[in-house]
């Protein structure tokens, strides 16, 4: 296939298509609204479910009731339209049943703005909602990754009967680029025996995400965990650029990340030894590696556009074996490249001094 | 599950097949069992079990997964509606039934039950109004009566505060997309057998495509009414049904021919 110019937002809508994607439930919401329409077209041009529903709540317990039926299902919006679905978001954890949704972030909190943000890292890694889950969470640094990472949640949706975020800064869903999309898989015919058809001619099918008893809530929570720790253990993804041999390591996801770059090339160019880790998947977080990173740099620059979210994560991971600096712009600022150099310069001149 | 009469050898009773052998968890006296039973019965005599998928709500019939005998699920509060505007997106030839009490239907989710009659949705939602939050110990609903006291309300609903209460099947009527909003209610025999009827009728407006169809049940709930079951039976006729009149708000074309 040749290579095409796509808008982010439109260019993941068009990847779940080509993913089968079978029923799609949204509310237009900047920066994220381009999805959303590109599939009122698509989606009815290809006799698949669209719907655009009175609020996120509604979209996402669409997404929930269709995401029973055993299809392909997915809604996209952006950061206050997910804190309106988490309830939704849990339920469907609650209920292990696979689906898509795609997080867009903007500034904030409260209305903030259309800006491009990493400000739902938190929202979306913690646990999407209540109760005591993660769901896998793909985050893309460029159009060209959108469209794989889509792919690619829809997959592991399947694989583990679990929920999926992609989620992107602004930037992201709005930039162009040169990219290539999958070719069109056959819409799934079949549906999975757990689905809700109809019971004919076979035992009932229940789906809830009740468990009055404390042991049989356990029981659900032990096994989420453990396949929580099967996830963490397979499906942790990243992307590292000259770290053999650097000093600072910068960690960075999405656009942040993509920065990083251009910086580490001036950095290099004035004789400092920098490297990238880049996260593909924000959870399961790239603990692993970053641990082992950590043994062999001096110091680990975070790079966010929050205020240190990722930051805990790399903490974590980390466990003091480094000190670790951070840098970040708010409220939809997009970090400059001299920026980030000014903090790697800051990160050196630390290393210098005497401990 | 069924009785035989010994003089005849009739069956004189049994058990619906949409109806698991579970036994419920309703108080006694709580009029949720004999809703249970009339959608199973429909469900029967129309040959729909097989295909039908019922959304459970949160209150308390959240176990309804349990007792219909169909595939089922558990929405979140008040969600039941965009739950199976969900599954009857996907599978239109299937049958989805939300059984919803008036906490869920008429206060958190009424924008979702007004958007599912809005759109037309070929849903049907069996709304049991008991005029006050059951599952949670008595608080005031959006039904609850002027006056009426509840865990809430301790003095009584006191509508210069509160507003007066939501009569859901009236403004669900307003909307083109309703095809069929009925107002029922189980406190005796001849009303129960007339709730069947209007039951019968709204999954038969499913099948035929015309819209969305609510029967709604007056019911009763002694528990936390504070009162023994055949005096709260009388509370509904003689309270709720003059609040709430019985009768047919909209029977849009096409219902009569069904
Ligand atoms: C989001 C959310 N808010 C509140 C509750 C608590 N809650 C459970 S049932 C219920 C009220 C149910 O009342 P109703 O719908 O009238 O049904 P009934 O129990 O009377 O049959 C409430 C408030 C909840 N489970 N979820
Ligand atoms: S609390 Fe009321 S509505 Fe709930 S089961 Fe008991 S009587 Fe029925």
């Amino acid at each position: 296939m040749s290579k095409e110019l796509l808008k982010g937002n439109v260019a993941i809508a068009e990847a779940a298509l080509r993913a089968g994607l079978q029923a799609y439930f949204g509310y237009p919401i900047t920066p994220q609204t381009e999805l959303l329409e590109h599939l009122s077209k698509r989606m009815i041009e290809l006799d698949r479910v669209f719907l655009q529903a009175e609020s996120e709540v509604a979209a996402i317990n669409m997404v929930y009731g269709a995401a029973c039926t055993g299809v392909r299902v997915m809604s996209s919006s952006s950061s206050p339209g997910v804190s309106l679905m988490q309830e939704g978001l849990s339920y469907i954890a609650g209920s292990e049943l696979p689906c898509v949704i795609v997080d867009i972030m903007r500034g904030g909190p409260g209305l903030g703005n259309i800006l491009p943000s990493q400000g739902d890292y938190f929202q979306v890694t913690r646990s999407a909602g209540h109760g005591d889950y993660r769901p896998i969470v793909l985050a893309p640094a460029s159009v060209q990754e959108a469209i794989d990472f889509t792919v690619l949640a829809f997959d592991l949706a399947d694989k583990y009967r679990h929920l999926v975020l992609v989620v992107a800064d602004g930037l992201i869903g709005l930039m162009m680029e040169p990219c290539e999309l999958p070719p069109f898989q056959p819409v799934r015919t079949t549906r999975p025996d757990w689905a809700l058809t109809g019971a004919d001619e076979r035992e009932r099918n229940v789906i809830t995400s009740i468990y009055l008893k404390g042991e049989e809530m356990e029981g659900y929570n032990i096994k989420t965990q453990e396949r929580l720790a099967t996830i963490r253990a397979t499906e942790q993804r990243w992307v590292e650029h000259l770290t053999d041999d650097c000093d600072l390591l910068i960690v960075g996801y999405g656009t942040a990340g993509r920065i990083a770059y251009t910086a580490i090339d001036e950095a290099r160019s004035k004789g400092l030894r920098v490297g990238l880790l880049r996260p593909q998947t924000l959870y399961p977080f790239p603990e692993q590696r970053v641990a082992e990173l950590a043994e062999q740099v001096e110091r680990l620059l975070v790079v966010e556009m929050n205020a240190g979210q990722m930051l805990e994560d790399v903490k974590l991971a980390v466990a003091g074996r480094a000190p670790v600096d951070f840098f970040g712009r708010m409220g939809g600022m997009v970090p400059m490249p001299d920026e980030i150099v000014s903090a790697i310069d800051e990160s050196f001149a630390k290393m210098a001094q005497p401990a | 599950m069924s009785v035989i009469a010994p003089e005849t050898m009739e069956t004189v009773y049994s058990y619906p097949q949409s109806l698991t052998e579970k036994p419920t968890h309703y108080c006694p006296g709580c009029t949720h069992g004999i809703a249970h039973r009339l959608v199973a019965e429909a469900l029967d005599e129309l040959g729909l079990r097989e295909r039908t998928v019922m959304v459970a709500p949160v209150g308390c019939s959240v176990f309804a997964y349990a007792y219909f005998n169909t595939d089922a699920c558990e929405a979140a509060h008040g969600r039941a509606p965009a739950m199976a505007t969900g599954i009857k997106r996907v599978d239109p030839d299937n049958i989805v039934v939300t059984y919803q009490g008036d906490g869920d239907l008429a206060a958190i989710g009424s924008a979702d039950i007004m958007h599912v009659a809005a759109r037309g949705d070929n849903i049907t939602t069996i709304f049991v109004n008991n005029a006050i939050y059951g599952m949670t110990g008595g608080q005031m609903a959006p039904t609850t009566l002027p006056g009426q006291k509840t865990t809430s309300s301790p003095m009584g609903r006191n509508v210069d505060m509160t507003g007066m209460p939501i009569r859901m099947s009236e403004v669900l009527a307003t909307l083109p997309g309703s095809a069929y909003i009925v107002r029922r209610s189980l406190h005796d025999v001849k009303h129960i057998r007339k709730a069947k009827k209007a039951i019968l009728t709204a999954l038969k407006v499913q099948q035929a495509g015309l819209g969305f169809s609510m029967v709604e049940l007056l019911s009763s709930c002694p528990t936390n009414w504070g009162i023994q079951p055949v005096d709260a039976l009388q509370w509904v006729e003689e309270h709720m049904v003059p609040y709430f009149p019985l009768g047919d708000y909209k029977i849009a074309d096409g219902v009569a021919d069904l």
